[in-house]
Order: structure tokens, then sequence, then C-alpha cells
């Protein structure tokens, strides 16, 4: 039944095209470790996090012998920390972070996420302590990632708390200036945030989620790639068609390791995110499909028609693959992760104008983008309340990450190295939006009818 | 082309083992040498010429091997070095899954 040309396409896809399994995520409740004793609280996350994922590691190893197919990443999402820390009497909730750290460590991962707080709709005195602990935990620790939800479109906006993110990002920054600031690559602040993502830095396990459970994300922007250039010059629907097919097959292995992944450890087996994610390699980049479909460069006009094409028929292919897709799903345009987003920023091609308008139909938002140091934390608020406010009119998620790298300009550079890779200082508005952020409140919930 | 092996349900630790490279005498012997070597038993063979270069597809069963995947992988790909083609293995069910729904 199997053909030769299937088995040459999956040899092709492994090795020529970057086909990967990007990350095993295990999602682990913390609810149950709950206790007003801050160092008793510290001790049963350590001894939860390393009972349950001390297997991880080895077991994504098997699986890649096993199969021959890479697993970049083995990670772990817990429980947002502002409630399993809630009832506990401290005022800095960084010690957390650095147990988290030292779990990851422990156990070998190389990201945890989780150190989070939902507060679209208002604030507890928890989410107030977590949040203020954010710059200190990302500088003192290298594994942990910290995410904030400002907005859903049931609740609008909490602008008080997007005001606060813009200084917490602003403060993070310093914090970490001696490496080009890169505690903001691990901070996201989202609107309509998905509770099983499995990709950092948003990752975290969400309150509707099982004791234990094994989220897979995929991605083979190479392999997309090299579809969509077999299908030059041809039209529309076949351009779909070819990407949906492939998302099709990129997805039934995403399939294939979680539910190996999770029989070995034994904990159920939660989704599949079928996303495009890019690495600074080369031929890994979602700019280049992009590129590929017929635009000279990334960011000039029809890459948000190119961009939606894209995002849509990659979902179309995975639903189709797996019963249980979930995360985020769909393309991530971050630029420093991406050697074809560069690329085009350094060409000028791609401004953060372009970006917010490409965030509209893409499967995150503003992502890995540098903007010059001296940036004001009043605009820092405005671009995430823009991102936010296009996540809650259209129903999506949208995230932002930006990094204010301290000390640089527009035109320099901030390098991450890794997954997390370069990127070019993109300038912002020299106009202020400090009057309207400083409003304070609740921009109100969309209405869901007369939608133009 | 080896639907003949693929009609009974899997059986043990079934790997696709490809060879893509300029066509010569003795790649066949040369990947059967490493797979008997290590107890590997071939179900089935075989193999096309694409554009003057050799594709050839191995079932194989490793269930009896003493050993594991990532050395196979190795021993193979240091075979194929020595006769110049490109040698890799890979677990049936990763074919099976993308292809097959």
């Amino acid at each position: 039944m199997l053909t030769l040309q299937e088995v040459v396409e999956t040899i092709k896809m492994v090795q020529e095209e970057n086909l990967d399994i990007r990350t095993i995520t295990m999602g682990i409740s913390l609810r149950d470790c709950a206790d007003p004793n801050p160092r008793a609280a510290r001790q049963k996350i350590y001894d939860k996090i390393t009972r349950l994922a001390g297997n991880l590691v080895k077991t994504g190893e098997e699986i890649e012998r096993e199969y021959g197919l890479p697993i970049v990443n083995k990670r772990i999402s817990v429980t947002p920390i502002a409630i399993v820390a809630e009832s506990c009497n401290t005022g800095n909730f960084a010690d957390f972070a650095r147990t988290l750290d030292e779990a990851a460590a422990a156990v070998g991962v190389n990201f945890i996420g989780g150190f989070s707080a939902l507060v679209h709709k208002g604030f507890t005195a928890a989410d107030h302590r977590l949040i203020d602990s954010i710059p200190e935990a990302l500088a003192t620790t290298e594994r942990v990632c910290s995410s904030v939800n400002v907005a859903t479109t049931k609740a609008g906006i909490n602008m008080d708390a997007v005001y606060r993110m813009g200084h917490i990002i602003k403060k993070t920054a310093e914090l970490t200036a001696d490496r080009d600031s890169i505690g903001c690559a691990k901070l996201v602040v989202f609107a309509n945030v998905p509770e099983d993502n499995p990709f950092m830095a948003g990752a975290f396990h969400g309150v509707g989620e099982p004791e234990c459970v094994i989220n897979v994300g995929v991605s083979g922007p190479g392999v997309v790639k090299n579809a969509v250039r077999t299908a030059k010059g041809a039209d529309f629907g076949v351009l779909a068609e070819t990407v949906k097919k492939t998302a099709f097959k990129i997805t039934r292995m995403g399939e294939l390791v979680g539910r190996t992944a999770a029989r070995k450890l034994g904990v159920p087996f939660g989704i599949v995110d079928i996303s495009l994610a890019p690495t600074p390699a080369v031929g890994d980049s979602v700019a280049e499909i992009l590129e590929c479909m017929g635009l000279e460069r990334c960011g000039t006009h029809g890459t948000t028609a190119a961009l939606a094409l894209l995002n849509d028929a990659v979902k179309k292919g995975g639903a189709m693959a797996s019963s249980y897709v979930g995360g985020l799903s769909g393309a991530f345009i971050p630029v420093s992760e991406d050697a074809g987003m560069i690329r085009a920023a350094e060409a000028g091609s791609l401004t953060l104008d372009k970006l917010e308008a490409l965030t509209c139909v893409c499967s995150v938002g503003l992502d890995m983008i540098a903007v010059p140091g001296d940036t004001p934390p009043e605009t820092i608020a405005a671009i995430i309340a823009d991102e936010a406010a296009i996540g809650i009119i259209n129903k999506k998620t949208t995230a932002v990450r930006l990094i204010p790298a301290a000390g640089k300009k527009a035109g320099d550079y901030v390098e991450f190295g890794g997954l997390l890779g370069r990127a070019p200082v993109m300038p912002v508005k020299p106009f202020s939006a400090g009057e309207f952020v400083r409003r304070g409140g609740r921009i109100p919930a969309p209405i869901n009818s007369l939608t133009n | 082309m080896l639907s003949q092996v693929k009609k009974e349900e899997p059986k043990g630790n079934r790997i696709i083992v490809t060879v893509i490279g300029p066509d010569r005498v003795g790649i066949i012997a040369g990947v059967a040498q490493v797979l008997a070597d290590n107890n590997i038993n071939i179900l089935d063979i075989s193999q096309t010429i694409l554009q003057e270069f050799l594709v050839m597809v191995m079932v194989a069963d490793m269930s009896a091997s003493p050993i594991d995947m990532a050395t196979l992988k190795e021993k193979l790909a240091g075979k194929g070095r020595e006769i110049g083609v490109r040698i890799d293995a890979q677990h049936e069910d990763v074919f099976k899954f993308m292809h097959r729904i």
C-alpha cells in the first residue's frame, strides 16, 4: 500500500526540509500545591513537577530514536502561578519563578511556562503581586516564561493591565540590559489566550485542563515552502490545496508523536498545535513561504492576503489530520526567529505597521520585535492595546512580545542566539499615546452582531 | 509495490530502509550485510531508477535485533559513506501514519 514515492517524500521532508516536532509540552496542574506557607508551596511545586516530568526528556529522546524524527524541545507548562500562589502570605512571587527554574533544570527541559496571570476583567491581589515580580523573575531565572492575558472578546480590554505591562516590559528590559534585554523574549502579553498552547513563551496549563497532559506542537515551514515551490504559476485553488495536503501530513506526524509520548508517559494526550513556527535556520522560514508564493519581499503589498491563505490552508489540512487540534494553530511570524522576516525588516519592506496588519490573519501577533530602548512605556502599552483590540474584535488570539532593547536605537541589532535568533531594532512612531493609555479602566467587550 | 507485505497487521518492530544514490554494483549486498550482521530480517525490497539515481526501499523487521534504531542508523549511514550512497532507516509507523488515514 505504501508507494515508493510516499516513502521518498517522507524521507525528504525529514532530511532536507527540516520537518520536525517542534515541542512536546507536558501540562501540569499545580492547583493542589497551594499552601499559605510559601516555602511549603514551593516545595510541593518542585516535587510535583520533578515527579511527573522526570521521564519527559528521556521519553522524548526515545521517540526520536524510534521514529527518526527530531523533537526539538521538551517543555513544561504549569497552572498560572498567580492562582497557585494566591493564598501564600508573601509579597514577592519571584521565589516561585526560581523554584520553577530549578525544577525545569532538574528534569532537563529548556523552558517552563506558567509564571502567568489572567487579568482580562480585573486583578486579584495575587495578580498584582505576580505582575510586579515579573521583571525580577525573568532576570533571575534562565528557563521561566511569563505571560499575562489582558483582554478577551467577552470581557473587553483591561487597560489598567495594558498600561501596567508597558512598564513591566520596560523594567524587564532594563534588568536584563546586559544580555540584549533577553528577559522580554520570555514575556508575552495576550488577548484571548488559549489554555492548551504548547508553544513558549505563552504556554501555561489552563484551569479547564486535566491534572497532567501532553500537548504537541508541530512545525514544518521548510516542507510547506517546498510544496509551494512545486505549485509555481498555479492558481490560488491549487496553491491552497497544496498547502492543505502538506499541513495534513505534517500534522499526522504530530499526532503520532503526541499519542506515543502520552502512552509511554501514562498521561492523557491533549492537542496537536498545527502551527508553522520558523527557526533562524535557513529554509525554515514562514516569510520564505510567502515569498515563494510570488512576493518579491515579505511585507510588500499582497503579504496579508498571502498569509491569510497560508494560515487558513494550514488549519484546514491540520483539522482533518487530528481530531484534537488546539493551541494557536496557524502561522507564527516572530521577526527575530525567522531568517526571511529579518531580511525583509532590513530591506525596509517589513515595518511595524505591516506586521500589525499581518497579525489580523496570523496565529499570534507582534512577536519577537525589537524596538528602541528609549521607547516610552506608554507607547509599548499603546502597541499592546492596538493588538488586543484586533484580537477581541476579530475573536482571535493576539499577543505582543516586544523587546525595548536597552541602550539600542533603530537600525541596531539584538542577538539572542539559538532559537530566539537576532533582530534589527525597528522604529516606533515618535508621537505619544500617553493621555490615551493613562485613562485606565476597561475598554468594553465588543458587540457580536453588526459585524462590519 | 510493497503491497504484499503491507496487508497483514504490523508485527514486531518493522522499519523502512531507504537508499538513494548513483547506481553501482554491490549496494544491495552492502545494505543487506549490515542488516544481517545485526539480526534484522529483510521482508521486502523494491527499487527504481529516478533520473539515473537508484532509489531502493527495504522493509525489514528488527524485533530480534540486539541494537536500537539510533545505532542502526549510524551503521547504515557509515556503510552509505563507504559505497557512495545515502542510506537511512525509519520506523514504519512514520510512513503509515503520514500517508494513510
